[in-house]
């Protein structure tokens, strides 16, 4: 987060950010860190916490990063500024009366020593001597010029040194040369010589005493996220239904009772004047059921009637003029669509003593024994709404879906006609979508025929139109996912479901 | 939805005029038609097979036009371009007409014997004669028929048609039904004669045929239709005898459609002979065929019957929304093929129906046709004055508060799956099919679709697995229904609206779970007390583990249970870390 981007824990001490700050007064300019770090006689990686330190507090100083190539002593380069080198530490170490070589060959330093003092003349050996052979001094003093090379390397003046007498230490494996981040520095546009300690963060004690006031505050880091809150989320299509229920319920639209899945074909077909020998009630389009098998209780008188007009006619109809049987009307199944409840409403509708008109609408779910894909489950949901009333002509129920449209945002609708056995006239609905620049299906609607409504006993005046559509497809279009798996069911990806925006249709 | 394949270039010259694909789309709208897809035959070779199968295949355009289901008379080009030229009023729609033979002979007759009772009791049929046959219009003979079979036929199952050369064989006809043994003959396409039973095992492999053997398969008698000679037509609904098959060359055509349903029978052959009489030496004109039953009694076909409707412009203009003259709607349905006339009698309007639209059972079909024909989206869009105050189902409204309070309560909501398998609400959580009272689905394609489930909990436990890759905790809930067999029901079973909620951790977190419980009963205002209020008590349910599962109670009744789940109930969900669970009936908050 924006409060705890960077730690103010690892501050170098007040003292050498002081001196820096000072050493920085001096200079016109800028300085490197490396130069700093010579001058005060501290590891870079010192001021290289200190720089850090320093930039936590704002605008003291600015910094520019850069990389330097720079020499440094190796492990034995170190001893040798020290101790000095090989060959002078074996010149030392012997005495005016010489000493024995085996003896000298002992010393840590006596064999890269004694060769390179002997190549240098410093020494001599006396092979002959009584009692082995042994080495005497040649010369009374010698200079130490690597181990005073390496000691300049070491005090930072490198650059006093020629390159080939660099290049001859670095082929001892005395010396090596290493690239160096440092920061090329300069005075901050609140420059100042001495430190204020900043604050993280607000405290109740600062709020009590008004120390707040006097304090400097880090600034946050308003380029990092936040920390997301823990919490539950609602699921994606249950928020479109949540919209889809609030916009019927604006409309005045009263919800149906659909939580009975198990439906009998005669409620989910027949009652709907949709023949026995439909293709939609074939097994391979609906879910039957073996257990409870049978429905068992039916409104006999509406039976008879509905019996009758599929098979004879009536109600001004030819029918279907084919033999209509009970036991296939009796026959249970996962219901295909919500309309076998908006028929058992309007059934339930008929029986009032006095027709009132209605509006109903349900969201809830459908089953069909259908080859599944990217865009089609055995179940889904099915969004319906069903107006009735005396007098309700095709262009009301244009009107009404306008309506209903305009609150999902569609404005743009054109109907096409359409087949549908149980509505007459049928209109598939068209919204113009403006991505895909062309007319796409977005439901469908109709009005209700009357072979379905007048054996109810509905008034032969009233109308009964209605519309559905899927819960799915919009949702989908409107959250972005292409396979409907993603969306429904225990595949769902929960991070989908964390992350999905509030839902408004008709924005 | 039916789908018609037609060549452009023939549609569009029978048609009288070119079209842009825009344009003809256009058309299809209005006219309740879709136009599904531009394709050729290369194409779809070229999809279906592969590019080097498609090599040579034609790349003559294809249109694919959506025809509605109940639309038999736009099943094939003839019809489409009729439909289409009428409602162009380019054309006056053809007046169907059955006559006697030309040459004043006796009519073809078709003798129904009483052993097609059992089987497949009723037969229908006709003649066209002196047709003239292209190549195109044979391959839609065919075609139509297929189509016919396909949908109206209800794959062969409802009607059956056969087409025969009438000059290769020779009245009268019988129409019989016997022993599968005892029939015997030559089938299309085949080189030599087999018994219907050899037969049977021989279109076992077809790949078309194999199709239709279950409608006559298991029936003693097999129907079959012979001629004045014994030569057999054909055995339907499977295959027709080969020697009297139609050629590009046939004249007269024999038409015979038996079937289980007359009514479709009847259309069936209406359909086949309207469309084709147009290639007749006289055009639209159809050679009557005498049925004879087994009772005696003797029908003529083809009905071709035209019927009469009377209605009157207010009723149209009522229902539509929209204010035209009688004559105006008149010359509307005209356009549709409903030849009508005012009848001068106030605003009555008379209404022919042809033979071509069985379609037409209702004044609401008419209706509609005219709202077509006016244009659905030229009708001016009102609002309706219905008044009404909306009111929400109590049990969704409590659904939805406890939802949003759920998510407040740091639970995610899943959505799963209403039908699943018997290993998922029963051996997965270590419960007796038998004693879940679910309802079993007779027909289901997969295991996934067996059963209606009787909990929430094995869908949540199925989304845990599918996640298990996100952080943890996983905490779940959803409300939704699941369906149990009650027999105080007209069908046998009801919905019940559960709550059920998953804590999945590296410990099994039931105070999270039973917290949960609290802050649901305080959301219902349910105060923690033994009698008036809810309580938990300790109880064996074989799902949870042992000594860590309650049964919950609210105002003395058990509503639910809440408990860590058995650690085999995990690991059958695939799933690794101790879980915990409440599964709660919310009826009772009503």
């Amino acid at each position: 987060g924006a409060a705890g981007a960077t730690g103010f824990g690892s501050m170098a001490d007040t003292g050498l950010l002081e001196s820096l700050l000072r050493l920085l007064e001096k200079v016109d300019g800028g300085t490197d860190s490396q130069d700093v770090a010579a001058d005060l006689g501290v590891d870079h990686q010192v001021i290289v916490g200190a720089v850090k330190s320093l930039q936590a507090l704002g605008e003291v100083i600015s910094t520019e990063q850069k990389s330097s190539k720079h020499w440094e002593l190796t492990g034995e380069g170190r001893e040798i500024a020290e101790q000095g080198s090989h060959e002078a530490r074996v010149f030392n170490a012997i005495p005016d009366e010489g000493l024995p070589q085996n003896e000298l060959m002992k010393m840590p330093s006596g064999k890269v020593g004694f060769s390179k003092a002997m190549s240098n003349k410093w020494i001599r050996l006396d092979k002959a001597h009584e009692g082995g052979p042994r080495v005497f001094k040649t010369v009374e003093t010698i200079e130490d010029t690597v181990r005073d090379k390496l000691q300049l390397v070491q005090k930072g003046q490198s650059a006093k040194l020629e390159d080939k007498e660099k290049n001859e230490l670095k082929k001892r494996k005395l010396l090596s040369e290493v690239t160096v981040k440092s920061y090329w520095i300069t005075k901050g546009s609140s420059f100042s010589t001495t430190i204020t300690k900043q604050e993280t963060e607000l405290t109740p004690e600062m709020i009590a005493s008004g120390s707040w006031k006097e304090k400097n505050f880090k600034p946050y880091n308003f380029e990092a996220m936040g920390v997301a809150p823990d919490c539950g989320h609602l699921h994606p299509l249950m928020k479109v239904r949540t919209q889809f229920r609030q916009i019927f319920l604006e409309m005045g639209f009263t919800e149906m009772p659909t939580n009975n899945f198990i439906e009998s074909s005669f409620w989910n077909f027949d009652s709907l004047f949709q023949p026995q020998q439909h293709p939609a009630r074939d097994q391979h389009d609906t879910f039957f059921i073996s257990d409870p098998a049978l429905a068992h209780e039916f409104p006999q008188d509406y039976m008879e009637r509905v019996k009758k007009v599929h098979s004879e006619g009536g109600y001004g109809s030819q029918g279907y003029k084919y033999d209509w049987k009970i036991e296939e009307a009796q026959k249970n199944l996962l219901r295909t669509h919500t309309t076998a409840v908006s028929a058992r409403m309007l059934y339930k509708l008929a029986q009032q003593e006095k027709f009132t008109p209605v509006k109903y609408f349900s969201i809830d779910r459908v089953f069909r024994n259908e080859t599944l894909d990217a865009t089609h489950l055995a179940e889904f949901h099915q969004i319906e709404g069903v107006v009735a009333d005396y007098g309700l002509t095709l262009g009301n129920l244009m009107g009404v879906l306008h309506q209903f449209f305009t609150k999902l945002g569609i404005t743009k609708l054109r109907f096409k006609p359409a087949y549908n056995p149980y509505t007459e006239p049928s209109m598939e609905v068209f919204s113009y979508h403006e991505g895909l620049k062309k007319w796409v299906e977005v439901g469908n609607s109709g009005v209700f025929r009357p072979e379905m409504l007048l054996p109810m006993g509905l008034p032969e005046g009233v109308s009964v139109i209605a519309w559905g559509l899927s819960l799915e497809r919009p949702t989908m279009i409107k959250y972005g996912i292409n396979n409907i798996r993603e969306l429904v069911g225990h595949k769902v990806n929960l991070q989908m479901v964390y992350d999905s925006p509030i839902c408004r249709l008709d924005s | 939805m039916p789908t018609v394949s037609v060549k452009r270039d023939l549609l569009f010259e029978a048609l009288g005029q070119k079209y842009t694909d825009e344009e003809f789309d256009e058309l299809c709208f209005e006219f309740g038609l879709e136009l599904d897809e531009i394709t050729s035959e290369k194409d779809i070779i070229s999809r279906e097979q592969g590019d080097e199968k498609a090599e040579g295949a034609s790349d003559v355009v294809l249109y694919k036009i959506d025809v509605p289901a109940n639309r038999y008379d736009l099943l094939c080009l003839e019809g489409l371009v009729r439909g289409l030229q009428v409602f162009k009023e380019k054309l006056e729609a053809p007046r169907y007409k059955r006559v006697s033979p030309a040459d004043g002979g006796e009519p073809q007759r078709l003798v129904i014997t009483d052993e097609t009772a059992s089987v497949r009791p009723h037969a229908v049929a006709a003649v066209l004669h002196d047709v003239t046959f292209t190549q195109e219009r044979y391959e839609s003979f065919i075609e139509l028929q297929e189509k016919l079979h396909q949908n109206i036929c209800r794959k062969r199952t409802l009607v059956a048609i056969g087409t025969h050369d009438l000059d290769t064989i020779s009245g009268p006809f019988t129409y019989t039904a016997k022993p599968p043994g005892d029939i015997r003959f030559k089938p299309l396409n085949q080189s030599k004669e087999y018994t219907a039973t050899e037969l049977m095992s021989l279109y076992k492999t077809d790949g078309h045929l194999r199709h239709y053997l279950h409608i006559i398969e298991n029936e003693p008698l097999y129907p079959i239709i012979y001629d004045s000679n014994g030569i057999v037509l054909s055995m339907p609904p499977i295959i027709n005898g080969d020697h009297r098959k139609i050629s590009l060359n046939t004249k007269n055509i024999f038409i015979e459609c038996t079937a289980t349903d007359l009514t479709k029978a009847k259309t069936t052959l209406d359909m086949v002979v309207t469309m084709f009489s147009e290639y007749c030496e006289e055009p639209f004109t159809v050679e009557e065929a005498e049925v004879v039953y087994p009772d005696g009694r003797l029908c003529v076909y083809p009905e071709l019957a035209y019927r009469t409707e009377t209605l009157s412009g207010d009723f149209i203009n009522k229902r539509v929304g929209i204010n035209e003259s009688a004559e105006s709607i008149a010359q509307l349905l005209t356009r549709m093929c409903l030849r009508s006339e005012v009848s001068g009698e106030g605003d009555l309007i008379q209404v022919e129906i042809p033979p071509t639209r069985a379609d037409v059972i209702h004044a609401c079909d008419i209706m509609e046709d005219a709202a077509i024909a006016y244009g659905f989206n030229n009708i001016v869009r009102s609002t309706p004055r219905t008044y009404t105050v909306a009111n929400q189902l109590p049990l969704n409204k409590l659904t939805e508060l406890l939802r949003q309070d759920l998510a407040a309560a740091g639970f995610t909501e899943a959505l799963t799956f209403a039908l699943c398998s018997e290993e998922d609400i029963a051996d997965k959580l270590r419960k007796n099919i038998a004693e879940t009272r679910a309802v079993h689905i007779s027909n289901p394609k997969t295991a996934e679709f067996q059963v209606a489930r009787t909990c929430l909990l094995p869908g949540l436990l199925k989304t845990l697995a599918a996640n298990r890759k996100m952080p943890l905790p996983l905490k779940l809930f959803e409300i939704s229904d699941v369906v149990l067999k009650d027999e105080t029901k007209d069908v046998g079973a009801r919905n019940n609206r559960r709550l059920c909620a998953v804590y999945y951790n590296k410990s099994p977190g039931f105070e999270v779970i039973h917290g949960l419980l609290d802050r649901v009963m305080q959301l219902l205002d349910v105060k923690p007390d033994r009698n008036q209020g809810y309580h938990i008590q300790a109880a064996e349910d074989s799902t949870f583990f042992p000594g860590r599962c309650a049964e919950i109670f609210s105002c003395g009744k058990s509503i639910g249970h809440l408990g860590v789940l058995h650690p085999d109930v995990i690991s059958r969900f695939e799933l690794t870390m101790p879980c915990s669970a409440i599964d709660i009936d919310i009826e009772p908050f009503l």
